[in-house]
């Protein structure tokens, strides 16, 4: 429902009504700061010089605010034995995140399409197959995926790694597609058969462009999911070929020298800015898009 | 122009059987209406006319042409769908071209084309607008667009006007049946209301439980109906059926209702001679509405039989007012001129045409 639909309702008046929305709101701004203090807290220290880290409290804000953290972080922090900062990594990143993203969703969309609009025999039971790759804990795959990759030629690559997220994202972006496709009407596929399109001709001129809504959601959920990746970074790429999420962990890990906190929170705010990023731009469409097995095209 | 013959076609679905063998041979240029109650599977064969759904077995000839194994885009074909399928996200334009557009047709073929149906269909005005902008009739009409615009031989129409109101449907009815005459194309037509089903076709085919009952001219369908499907089907209100026994004491009767009470309907000679010698035999006698008005309303003629019972409802419905009585606990219905009516409770004077009643075999539920 949207906030017209509610707007209209007749509520209750009177002082009682009015200390419980009180309450309401105290608890909500209360769960709000629990959410919102870390992050003001990085922010922060990512602002401050490393005295100013050493002589204040953990909360106060930074006296005299500073870039030099963030451009250490993105230009020349150490990661291992490399001092060139996150900055190759972030690259490292987004080569794999673009064409693992927008593989995973096109395929998806065509899985989805054909489960739903051209019902073969076994459809069913390939869902449920389907389906069942997003149940698998990911700890599980590691070790055969390893030796697939070597056999491929692809271990340590970030090709691999591309593959890898595809795979095991294609059981999420599936379901979300037929799920999707199953509120569309077979009377257009049957109406464009009629006229004459074929199985991709339907997919592409008639299918697509109606699923505009879910290809959103399921690009910014993809997008989330492998950016935010460590586990598969961590066990299929090595060093140079690192994503950015495994190369933040080797900054703040690495043991020499003395610990610099507000490196380490400036390169922690780099590596998520991107999905903070989709979140602020498409956030919207992304709630509307998941609340929509409704959206009609 | 084409014909289509249906040579002996069954379709199931897993186990159970949707079409139980059906043989039908419609005639170039003819409009054909499929008919029957919901779930009987006129979609279900409409779909294996379009190659929408493959046969389970049986063959399929269209303009001669066995297409059993043809797909739907080289049938020559077009459909219009209950539900109108439009191309949500193309404009009224490109909805209707779309086929044309699929198989290559130079754009200002098309662009011919969309000119001269859409003056046909009154769709001009808004060709540039997509389908969620319009409304219900405007949509049928550009799902007829859509069909009408590639001039295929054959049409074929799943229940196009059951999402109109009923103001637009009898207005639709009326183009459609234009249309026809104007393009004379082979036409099937499928339809679960049977007022749709007289008004249009050439012939209805009368569709029960994946059998054809009976194929005939809507004439021939309405006045002399194989069984006591077709009989109850066809016709608004539907036809009295009254449970009796045959009699054949001086004369041939039914006799119906409660014991002490009956009724004896005399039949017609020509039904007596019929059922000659079925003395005690359960029957159905089959009355029409229109054939039980008020005594005395209309000029004698032969074979007429009148009683007289309560008024239990009286249903106005302008041109005629329906009265609703019972016999052996069962509501019946005489239809009467507005001004014979009288309220509920009174007694009535019914008067019976029984030259145009029919007779069933209440175990078989054959004409008799
Ligand atoms: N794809 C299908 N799978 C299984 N059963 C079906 C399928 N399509 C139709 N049926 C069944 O076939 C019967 C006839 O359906 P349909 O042809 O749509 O009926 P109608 O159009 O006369 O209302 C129904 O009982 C329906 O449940
Ligand atoms: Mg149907």
């Amino acid at each position: 429902m949207n906030r017209r639909q509610i707007d209209g309702i007749v509520r209750r008046g009177g002082p009682w009504q009015a200390v419980q929305r009180g309450v309401l709101f105290a608890v909500l701004a209360l769960f709000c700061a629990y959410y919102l203090v870390p992050l003001v807290v990085m922010i922060s220290t990512s602002f401050k010089s490393l005295d100013e880290i050493r002589l204040g409290t953990l909360t106060s804000l930074p006296q005299a605010v500073t870039f030099e953290a963030w451009a250490k972080a993105w230009g020349s922090a150490c990661v291992g034995v490399r001092c060139d900062g996150l900055q190759p990594y972030v690259w490292n990143s987004v080569m794999m995140v673009v064409p693992a993203v927008a593989l995973s969703t096109f395929l998806g969309a065509l899985n989805g399409y054909a489960l739903t609009k051209w019902r073969f025999r076994g459809a069913d039971v390939i869902f449920a197959l389907i389906l069942f790759g997003a149940f698998i804990p990911f700890q599980v795959i590691l070790l055969p995926m390893a030796r697939t990759l070597g056999v491929l030629g692809l271990a340590g690559t970030i090709p691999g790694l591309i593959m890898v997220h595809t795979i095991y994202g294609l059981a999420f972006t599936t379901l979300f597609f037929r799920n999707f496709f199953i509120g569309v009407s077979d009377g257009i596929v049957r109406a464009a058969q009629v006229d004459g399109a074929s199985f991709f001709g339907i997919f592409f001129r008639i299918i697509l462009p109606m699923s505009l809504p879910a290809i959103v959601v399921t690009l910014i959920w993809q997008f989330t999911q492998i950016w935010n990746d460590f586990l598969f970074g961590v066990a299929f790429t090595v060093g140079e070929s690192n994503p950015v999420t495994v190369a933040l962990n080797n900054v703040v890990n690495t043991s020499t020298g003395v610990k610099e906190y507000n490196v380490d929170m400036a390169a922690a705010i780099i590596a998520a800015l991107p999905t903070l990023a989709v979140y602020v731009l498409a956030g919207s469409y992304f709630v509307r898009g998941l609340s929509a097995g409704a959206v009609k095209g | 122009m084409s014909d289509i013959r249906l040579d002996a076609i069954w379709k199931k679905f897993g186990a159970t059987e949707v079409i139980r063998g059906i043989d039908l041979t419609i005639d170039p240029g003819e409009f054909v209406v499929l008919v029957g109650p919901s779930g009987c599977g006129k979609s279900t064969l409409l779909n294996l006319i379009s190659g929408l759904e493959t046969l389970s077995s049986g063959n399929i000839f269209i303009g001669g042409r066995k297409v059993n194994d043809v797909p739907p885009r080289d049938r020559d074909i077009a459909m219009v769908f209950q539900s109108y399928a439009l191309y949500p996200t193309k404009s009224v334009r490109d909805n209707i071209t779309f086929g044309m557009s699929v198989r290559h047709i130079p754009r200002q073929v098309q662009d011919a084309a969309v000119a001269e149906f859409a003056g046909l269909l009154h769709i001009e005005d808004y060709l540039e607008r997509k389908p969620a902008q319009l409304s219900g009739g405007q949509r049928q009409r550009v799902a007829m667009g859509r069909a009408l615009v590639r001039k295929p031989d054959v049409f074929l129409f799943d229940e196009p006007l059951s999402n109109l109101d009923a103001k637009l449907r009898i207005e639709m009815r009326t183009e459609i049946k234009k249309l026809h005459q104007r393009l004379g194309k082979t036409v099937v037509y499928v339809t679960h209301d049977q007022i749709e089903a007289m008004t249009l076709a050439t012939r209805i085919a009368v569709m029960d439980a994946g059998h054809i009952r009976q194929f005939a001219d809507p004439f021939t369908v309405y006045d002399d109906p194989v069984d006591l499907f077709v009989a109850g089907f066809m016709g608004s209100p539907p036809m009295n059926m009254i449970e009796g026994k045959l009699r054949q004491d001086g004369g041939s009767f039914v006799e119906c209702g409660a014991p002490g009470a009956e009724l004896r309907f005399p039949l017609p000679e020509a039904m007596a001679r019929r059922v000659a010698g079925h003395d005690g035999l359960a029957v159905i006698l089959g009355l029409r509405p229109e054939t039980i008005f008020a005594a005395g309303s209309e000029l004698p003629g032969p074979d007429r039989y009148c009683f007289e019972l309560p008024v239990a409802v009286v249903e106005p419905t302008g041109p005629d007012t329906m009265i609703v009585f019972e016999i052996g606990g069962r509501d019946l219905i005489a239809r009467v001129r507005p001004q014979d009516a009288r309220p509920q409770g009174t007694r009535f004077r019914f008067e019976v045409e029984m030259r145009k009643a029919k007779l069933f075999d209440a175990a078989s539920g054959l004409r008799l």
